[in-house]
């Protein structure tokens, strides 16, 4: 068998509608203008253009229809984010899908109908996992005492100002767990806001010591490990789609520089030097898009498979490496106008290094990679 | 009426039992990867004898007309074909330039005559064609080629210079591409294409030592030789065109070619499964970190190729840059190729820098002389900075 290995990729009708649907809208909704314009708000995103999103359904694409979902499954949240990528659009869109998967997968469809049908209509959720730094850390201070109360913190927690609710990832008796946790039930306080180089973007440290979770609101058993492992692949490709999709939007921007700038009275997109790179970019965002829908086309609703597994981590370790080249190469080819904050070139770049950082960089994939393809 | 199922399925068969009742014995001698690596006589004959075989078997050609030496089958039993050739991985048919380029150009546009003088000799290997565009200063821009043809009575005399001439001393006749209006407008509209003989006076080869220290392309001088007009193809003026269309045939997009294996592919699990042996540390250079990295980097590479290949034919998944992935692949692939056959010697160690000739080289200098052979296709067929340039300018609209 080959290295090369599963080379399947599909793109249904349905998700060349949504494409369709989900570009437009980001095009007409969020002009770089807008885009600007949310930088320093405390959310970082307009409340009601999320309110339109939700009435779209792309709040509850991935879920359920008994959820009231639409049952199309998280390979169709693929072109909504990429869309969303391209328009340096920021939404909770990607953490609400992941903790309601994280419930999903690891609860089943049936625990948590009630709270899967809030996300659904536009109650947004955060996924709490991390308790440092280090993407490959699977040890879990954040614990659950007998009596049922948290004892811990969490960090770089997306969307979490903005969240209503909490899928949190606690150690219960030494073993993963997940704890669903309402926003109202934080002490005042809790959350301490990070100050992040993508300004699109929002995260903070949660401290959820002293929020009791009842037993409904507690998982337990060998379903939350695996239900982790693929939350994270698929925080990995949702990250991947939307840094493909800024890259896209990046390399209009290059190029458009590129075709307008005028040096030593020639348009400086007739150099070879910014030329060649500039291909470079399209090739890599070409390669980018290939692996993303690649990813969608392998997973499901159930546990994602070794296929999937490679896919997810090829789409991420490839479509970050994308954005921070091409990021990089924006800011150097607008010359000093590229060292400017009131370049766009700065979105880009300030976006690649939050997306190489999101559920692991390109060095954790690879080396994942290593494993499952050359043991 | 189409093939079954069936049909389809007892053919593989019957083709995949002959390769292996028929695979040639190891000659003793590297046998060429690609048709541009037939350096020597032996080499030529063993080639030449093997497509005569392939031939005679019916599983070359089989979607060429009947009487001009084909199968007259569908296109699919052809395909079935090649891939046991390759599944097998038997020799190449190396007539390359006839099977796949002058062999369809003459079933498209050819006269009766010239259908019923070369193909079926282009099937049996009897005549060897080579190709005469490239010239020493017109590398890749052919449009500016200036070997003259000049009509004299029922002759064209010919003058000039063709480089990088893929067989050129063993080939019997050349896809010529020549001047015949000097004054002509536009440089194309100066330009002719003829089917001509290379056992002509005037007409001379010298071969090329390439960078692998073996042969395979000549320089072809023209002094004042003579070859019959009706060698002319088409109409004075139309060389260009011809020449445009012989190239869509080159770049695979025209399904009109002969078939059989063209060259031997030399894949990632190639390298992996050759060398995964190899010690670095005292460990296996599998278990390297490094290494690793590299090697995942590179199936990567593949992949996304492979991906690409198929996302093309996606209307929605292609509507930022149509165009993009089919006229990037050959720059993609052919870098890929050249930097994956360079790691394959760098995870040698120090067997890494031994060569062809060498009794402790891995599998006979395979990989050394791979990956020299590997800048024949980021040169030829238009350098990888040319073909940059063409995606930078065609696709995303990038000044010249």
């Amino acid at each position: 068998m080959s290295v090369i290995g599963n080379t399947a990729l599909k793109f249904s009708e349905e998700q060349a509608m949504l494409l369709d649907v989900a570009r437009e809208f980001c095009r007409d909704k969020s002009p770089i203008s807008k885009v600007r314009a949310q930088l320093e708000t405390d959310t970082g995103f307009d409340a009601a253009l999320w309110d339109e999103m939700v009435a779209l359904g792309w709040a509850g694409i991935a879920l359920p229809e008994s959820c009231g979902g639409s049952g199309m499954g998280v390979a169709t949240v693929v072109p909504v984010v990429e869309a969303m990528g391209r328009a340096m659009l920021g939404t909770p869109l990607i953490s609400t899908t992941l903790a309601a998967q994280f419930l999903l997968r690891a609860g089943g469809e049936n625990r948590f109908e009630g709270v899967l049908a809030e996300i659904a209509s536009g109650t947004t959720a955060a996924l709490a996992q991390l308790e440092n730094a280090d993407w490959g850390d699977t040890s879990i201070a954040c614990s659950i005492t007998a009596d049922g109360v948290l004892q811990g913190r969490k960090k770089f927690v997306a969307d979490a100002e903005v969240a209503r609710l909490f899928a949190v990832l606690v150690n219960h008796e030494g073993a993963p767990a997940l704890a669903i946790v309402r926003a109202e039930q934080l002490p005042a306080g809790a959350i301490t806001p990070n100050t992040l180089i993508d300004q699109t973007k929002r995260s903070a440290s949660v401290d959820f010591t002293g929020v009791p979770v009842t037993a409904e609101n507690l998982v337990t058993g060998e379903a939350v490990a695996e239900a982790l492992r693929d939350v994270r692949l698929l925080g990995a490709l949702l990250t991947a789609a939307e840094a493909t999709g800024s890259a896209a939007s990046c390399l209009d921007t290059v190029v458009d520089y590129l075709k307008t700038r005028k040096q030593f009275g020639k348009l400086i997109g007739s150099y070879q030097a910014l030329k060649h790179p500039t291909v470079d970019i399209l090739s890599a965002v070409d390669s980018g898009r290939s692996f993303i829908y690649h990813a969608a086309t392998l997973v499901g609703d159930g546990p994602l498979d070794r296929d999937a597994e490679i896919a997810c981590r090829m789409a991420k370790a490839h479509a970050t490496e994308t954005l921070l080249y091409a990021g990089d190469r924006a800011v150097q080819f607008h010359g000093g106008m590229g060292f400017t904050y009131e370049c766009d070139a700065q979105l880009y770049i300030r976006r690649a290094q939050w997306s190489q950082q999101q559920f692991g960089d390109a060095q954790h994939h690879r080396k994942r990679l290593a494993a499952l393809l050359l043991d | 009426m189409s093939a079954t199922e069936q049909e389809l399925k007892d053919f593989r068969g019957q083709v995949s039992a002959w390769m292996k009742d028929n695979q040639p014995a190891d000659p003793g001698f590297l046998l060429p990867q690609t048709f541009m690596e037939v350096g020597d006589e032996r080499q030529l004959e063993f080639l030449r004898e093997w497509q005569h075989k392939v031939w005679s078997a019916g599983y070359l050609g089989m979607a060429w007309p009947k009487e001009y030496g084909g199968g007259g089958v569908e296109r699919v039993y052809q395909a079935i074909a090649d891939q046991e050739m390759r599944r097998h991985a038997v020799p190449i048919c190396f007539n390359v330039i006839g099977l796949g380029w002058a062999g369809p150009l003459i079933i498209d546009i050819g006269t009766e005559a010239e259908k019923a003088r070369y193909l079926q000799r282009i099937l049996s290997a009897e005549d060897i064609w080579c190709q005469g565009f490239s010239e020493p200063d017109h590398g890749s821009d052919l449009g500016n080629a200036q070997t003259r043809a000049v009509r004299d009575g029922d002759e064209y005399v010919l003058n000039g210079q063709k480089i990088w001439t893929t067989m050129g001393n063993f080939a019997q006749y050349m896809i010529l591409l020549a001047r015949t209006n000097p004054d002509a407008a536009r440089k194309y509209d100066g330009l002719s294409y003829f089917l001509s003989p290379m056992d002509v006076p005037g007409i001379e080869t010298r071969p090329i030592r390439k960078i692998t220290g073996e042969y395979g392309f000549t320089e072809t001088f023209f002094t004042d030789a003579r070859i019959p007009a009706d060698c002319l193809m088409g109409e004075e003026g139309q060389g260009w065109k011809i020449a445009m269309q012989t190239l869509q045939y080159e770049r695979g997009a025209e399904a009109g070619a002969a078939g059989g294996l063209m060259m031997v592919r030399v894949t990632i699990d190639d390298m992996i499964e050759e060398l995964h042996d190899v010690m670095r540390d005292g460990e296996p250079v599998l278990k390297d970190p490094v290494m690793r990295d590299q090697l995942v980097r590179m199936i990567m590479e593949e992949k996304a190729i492979a991906l690409g290949d198929r996302r093309a034919h996606i209307a929605p998944l292609t509507s930022d840059y149509p165009g993009s992935l089919p006229l990037s692949h050959k720059l993609r692939t052919t870098e890929m190729t050249r930097r994956m056959r360079q790691f394959a010697i760098n995870l040698q160690g120090a067997a890494g820098g031994l060569y062809v000739g060498d009794d402790e080289a891995r599998q006979g200098g395979f990989w050394q002389r791979a990956y020299f052979n590997s800048f024949s296709a980021t040169i030829g067929g238009g350098t990888s900075q040319v073909q940059a340039n063409i995606v930078a300018e065609h696709i995303l609209g990038l000044p010249k």
